[in-house]
């Protein structure tokens, strides 16, 4: 059984772990196309190689980033949703267009980024 | 008692078994005896009783071959445990033991017939034979199937007790040779907690019954000294008779040790499982009495038991001439030594000066005898698997054979090295193994005594500083000149006809092999699919290098070209019982569950939780349950809805939260009110719905439905991380019991009570909520109403739970309350037309086709699932869900998913359906195409057994539809 190091609890089997999905930022759903919106619910990368996705320790409920090569079956490294925003400025925080509050905080990466590795 | 004793009365043999404890049990129904520590093959094969089985496909009689469960001639049935590996299996007083796979007797099988028809049973036979004429196969399933079987399932036999257990290690040793010896005393010694594993009950691997240096006693020597300074180490774990059938990511391990399965987390892990011996191929080499010249050893040294009377000996290694010292030493005489190559040393020495004949440069070509070989012919060796013609018959009852090995490289390839084969010393050698995994002894192609300890010491302290986070150092040497004299390259002789079996277990020949590639199946992954070669019990232990050199001679590729099929757990046969252990199913129970127990409720599973379905007996069933109905539209009832899911949501920003989680406004919502909360996912599906309760402006309490309560505080939690509002979402649901007092004596029954809350109905409204307390109890009060009537859900504290029942419960007696379970409100909520998510929505359903559009925001900016539903609204829908009534009233009773058929096709299915004593009538829910759901449209629903049941579309609420009386 493999161990997934959780930015919260450390090294747990992952049988504590839910697979959520691979990272994607979601298009504005005021703006994108009819064709966009379904791309974005129902395609996936599907790569063969390095891939960032959405772990949950479900026994905390806690929801984190994973780092993960897909082709040696590996965990790279986990971190934090804040540590994984401060790394990829562009990746969209799912905020929804025309709605004035309450807009995602700024994201600072101070001394602790939240990362840990695999 | 059958024969005479096989028995060696000589010190040094017989290490295992205790002479004077003997024992008896039977075989086929006939007293065998035998001591203790005896296996059930030793113990028959010291009463003469060579024959085991019969094998698969001809039914050809069989012997034990290993003598330590790796072949499939040994499974016999043991009372009602099949697939038992007798070599394996420690003989008990009075055990019942069957052979298996015949028909008739063991000796005189009926279906040994099949030998002959072996040209009607091409390789690939299954592919070939059955398919044509179509359906031809289910005449000829049948036969084969009851021909093919191994052992018999007694469905009524107990479940034994099974268990697991949980080990963590910094090093790992799989194997108790002196390799695995070597290399645990040194992880110990250099300070990691080690774990050793050895499948026999000994420890000491080939110590047990070999030779070191031509010498016995070197060997016993070497192995007590080890043995001792292993069990003296504190830091040294020994489980011995477990074997490990697995390895796995990050060190995880796999191994039964009798009745329990271990899951082993180690931190570095070392395989030195040894080696598998390999068959010599010719004509009749699987007639009982032909054995691996350990599987010789082992009856001898551990169990003290004469291979025979009279043996011949065919080698290519001094393994094998060993072995002859070891018959002499035990009193069997040596008919001869038939030496494919040229082997020469002090050991060749050693048994020539015995008076041995040697004959070399010659294999063994042939067998006679039926149920135990009588004589072998021998040929001189003219070329790469080739003979002269038999010249030379010799007379003999056991036949050892020692002509290579292969090493026991599965745990380390489960784990993800890489095998490749080494033409350097004809064996196959695992390669860039992963971290954490190292190999030692046989297993790493290290043969030599003194080059396995030098190895295995460096490789257990190398494990020990890289499990203590020490930089690793190089790893030690494993090329070992001596291991090129152990495997011959091509043991491999084919006659002009019969069979020369490559796969005992598949009764496969070097015919069938080399007819796998001439039908085109060239690739060794195909061509053990295609013949099965390595798919029984054995898993190509003794199939599988045959197989690649047969491949390779008709292909004309060398070995290494070939590469070898994949190995993969379990190891070893694995029982389900293995699996299940003790078969834990986890059960929530509500806190009133005792309560329920005292009146009678038949429980049900919803999620993990009980519930009660009804109160009362289940002969009597129906009438109970429209009791309980009865008692909640006429009277009061109560029913326990403590599983349902209760999610507390706080902060600046949980309106606005709650506004993007669910498709319903919820910023405006007055405190002190409950709004109905229906939740989708992204893409627009009705995943869950509830109400939330605004009890303060910062705070909401939401419900959720039992099964989906863990699901939607992911949702919500998983939204959070990324949207970063000022709110906190706890699941309460374990924190709060429920229960729900519904009917129209309820505002009566609870007014009765001392209360800080004003139930009159101008102060406590339909879908008010309160909190406060109620007899002392500090309570959440809700005014729904799922079964329609007036009613109050009142949520408290889990540790008051049961108080507050009993209270309701005395207060409400003489109202006329009663307790009522699920299946009752299933008929009051349907009663209502109040649907169940997941029960009248599936994974596709939209709000629209549910019939929930009016739950659904217009002018919110967003919520999950917004932009998905306003897209299928666009596009329009194909169903709707709708309710129904059954038209005539002598109609059976439609069920859920029974399906609504027009001209034909499948237009719609039934999600629930019940037959209502209130309303007089069969009703339900149904999905139906938009044309169709127009009040009085007539359609059918075709029923269990295929009748067609009137119905037509009926508007809901079926009961009090002006919805009255949840208000009064």
């Amino acid at each position: 059984m493999k161990i997934v190091n959780c930015p919260l609890n450390g090294p747990r089997n992952i049988s504590e772990f839910v697979w959520g999905g691979e990272v994607k930022p979601m298009p504005d759903p005021a703006k994108a196309t009819d064709r966009e919106w379904t791309e974005y619910l129902f395609l996936e990368e599907n790569l063969a190689g390095d891939i960032t996705e959405w772990w949950l320790h479900a026994p905390t409920n806690y929801w984190f980033i994973a780092r993960r090569n897909t082709i040696t079956d590996q965990f790279l490294e986990t971190m934090t949703y804040d540590a994984f925003l401060a790394r990829q400025p562009l990746a969209s925080a799912v905020i929804p267009s025309g709605e004035a509050e309450p807009a995602a905080k700024p994201v600072t990466g101070g001394g602790d980024t939240g990362a840990t590795s695999a | 008692m059958s024969g005479h004793s096989n028995r060696i009365e000589k010190p040094g043999f017989g290490l295992l078994i205790d002479h004077t404890k003997p024992l008896s049990f039977t075989f086929d129904g006939k007293l065998f005896n035998g001591f203790n520590g005896d296996t059930i093959a030793s113990a028959l094969y010291g009463s003469q009783q060579v024959l085991l089985s019969r094998s698969f496909k001809y039914h050809r009689p069989r012997g034990a071959l290993t003598m330590n469960g790796l072949d499939a001639n040994t499974l016999v049935q043991v009372a009602d445990e099949p697939n038992v590996r007798a070599d394996l299996h420690p003989v008990a007083a009075g055990i019942a033991v069957k052979s298996i796979n015949h028909l008739g007797s063991l000796q005189r099988d009926a279906f040994s017939v099949m030998d002959y028809f072996s040209r009607f049973l091409p390789v690939g036979f299954y592919y070939k034979t059955f398919f044509r004429p179509a359906g031809i196969w289910k005449y000829f399933e049948r036969p084969i199937r009851i021909m093919a079987g191994l052992g018999t399932l007694d469905p009524r036999a107990d479940h034994k007790y099974y268990d697991k257990a949980y080990l963590f290690t910094d090093v790992l040793v799989v194997g108790g040779g002196s390799a695995g010896l070597e290399a645990a005393i040194a992880a110990a010694e250099t300070g990691a907690e080690t774990l050793l594993i050895d499948e026999n009950s000994q420890l000491g691997g080939s110590l047990l019954y070999g030779r070191v240096s031509d010498s016995r006693e070197a060997a016993d020597t070497l192995r007590t000294r080890l043995v001792a300074k292993a069990r003296g180490l504190e830091k040294l774990t020994i489980l011995t008779s477990t074997v490990v059938s697995g390895l796995f990511s990050d060190g995880w391990a796999a191994a039964i040790g009798g009745n329990r399965l271990y899951k082993i987390r180690a931190r570095q892990t070392i395989v030195a499982a040894g080696s598998f011996d390999q068959p010599l191929v010719f004509r009749n080499n699987d007639r009982p009495g032909i054995l691996f010249a350990t599987a010789a050893q082992r009856l001898m040294r551990l169990y003290g038991v004469r291979p025979g009377n009279r043996a011949v000996i065919a080698t290519s290694n001094t393994f094998g001439y060993e072995a002859a010292l070891d018959l002499l030493d035990a009193g069997t005489e040596v008919a001869a030594v038939i030496d494919l190559g040229t082997t020469s040393g002090p050991t060749v020495d050693a048994v020539r000066s015995r008076g041995v004949r040697i004959v070399t440069g010659s294999t063994l070509v042939d067998a006679k005898g039926y149920l135990r070989v009588e004589s072998v012919g021998v040929a001189a060796i003219t070329g790469q698997g080739k003979t002269a013609a038999a010249t030379d018959w010799i007379t003999c009852d056991c036949v050892l054979i020692s002509v290579g090995c292969s090493p026991a490289l599965n745990l380390a390839s489960h784990a993800g090295a890489k095998v490749i084969f080494d033409d350097a010393i004809q064996m196959h050698r695992a390669v860039s193994p992963p971290e954490g995994i190292a190999l030692a002894g046989a297993a790493a192609g290290v043969w030599s005594p003194a080059r396995v300890a030098a190895h295995a010491k460096a490789t257990g302290s190398a494990a020990a500083r890289l499990a203590a986070g020490e930089p690793g150092s190089e790893p030690p040497d494993a090329d070992d000149p001596t291991a090129a004299a152990i495997t011959h390259p091509y043991p491999i002789f084919k006659s002009g006809k019969g069979k020369e079996f490559i796969d005992f277990d598949e009764d496969l020949t070097i015919k069938d092999i080399i007819n796998s590639v001439k039908d085109g199946y060239d690739d060794i992954q195909l061509v053990k699919r295609y013949s099965t070669a390595g798919l029984g019990p054995s898993q190509g232990r003794h199939a599988n290098l045959n197989t690649i050199r047969i491949v390779g001679a008709v292909t004309g590729k060398p070995l290494a070209a070939i590469g070898t099929t994949t190995f993969r757990p379990p190891l070893v046969p694995e029982k389900f019982a293995h699996m299940a252990g003790r078969a834990f199913e986890p059960v929530r129970l509500t806190s009133m569950h005792h309560r329920h127990q005292e009146l009678g409720a038949q429980f049900m599973t919803a999620g993990l939780w009980l519930r009660p379905a009804y109160y009362g007996s289940k002969d009597d069933a129906a009438r109970t349950i429209d009791d309980e109905v009865r008692a909640v539209r006429t009277a009061a009832g109560l029913i326990d809805v403590s599983t349902l899911g209760g999610l507390d949501i706080r902060g600046p920003d949980a309106a606005a939260f709650i506004d993007r989680m669910y498709t319903w406004a919820y910023e405006k919502q007055p405190v002190g009110r409950a709004r109905y909360t229906l939740m989708t996912d992204m893409s627009g599906v009705v995943i869950d719905d509830g109400v939330a309760c605004r009890f303060a402006p910062n705070h909401y309490y939401v419900t959720a439905t039992t099964s989906a309560v863990d699901q939607v505080y992911r949702a919500m939690t998983w939204s959070n991380v990324q949207w970063k509002m000022d709110v906190d979402v706890a699941n309460v649901t374990a924190a709060y019991s429920a229960m729900n007092l519904a009917g129209p004596k309820a505002r009566a029954i609870v007014q009765t009570l001392t209360t800080d809350i004003d139930f009159s109905k101008d102060a406590f409204p339909y879908m008010g909520v309160r909190t406060g307390t109620l007899a002392g109890i500090p309570v959440r009060v809700l005014r729904v109403g799922f079964v329609g009537e007036a009613g109050y859900e009142i949520h408290c504290p889990a540790g008051y739970g049961e108080a507050l029942w009993d209270i309701l419960m005395t207060a409400g007696k003489p109202h006329g309350l009663k307790p009522f379970g699920v299946e009752a409100q299933r008929i009051l909520r349907l009663e209502k037309g109040h649907i169940i998510v997941g029960q009248d929505t599936d994974g596709l359903t939209n709000p629209i086709e549910a019939g929930m559009d009016w739950a659904l925001a217009k002018k919110k900016p967003f919520y999950i699932g917004k932009r998905s539903i306003e897209l299928q609204a666009a596009k329009g829908i194909t169903r709707k869900l709708v309710g129904f009534a059954v038209t005539d009233s002598a109609s059976p009773v439609p069920k859920d998913c029974h399906l609504i058929i027009r001209d034909g096709e499948i237009v719609g299915r039934v999600t629930s359906v019940v037959k209502s004593a209130t309303l007089g009538k069969v009703i339900g829910l149904a999905y139906l195409p938009p044309t169709m759901t127009d009040a009085g449209q007539r359609f059918e629903i075709r029923v269990d057994g295929g009748a067609m049941v009137p119905a037509e579309v009926v508007p809901t609420p079926f009961y009090d539809p002006q919805n009255a009386r949840q208000d009064i």
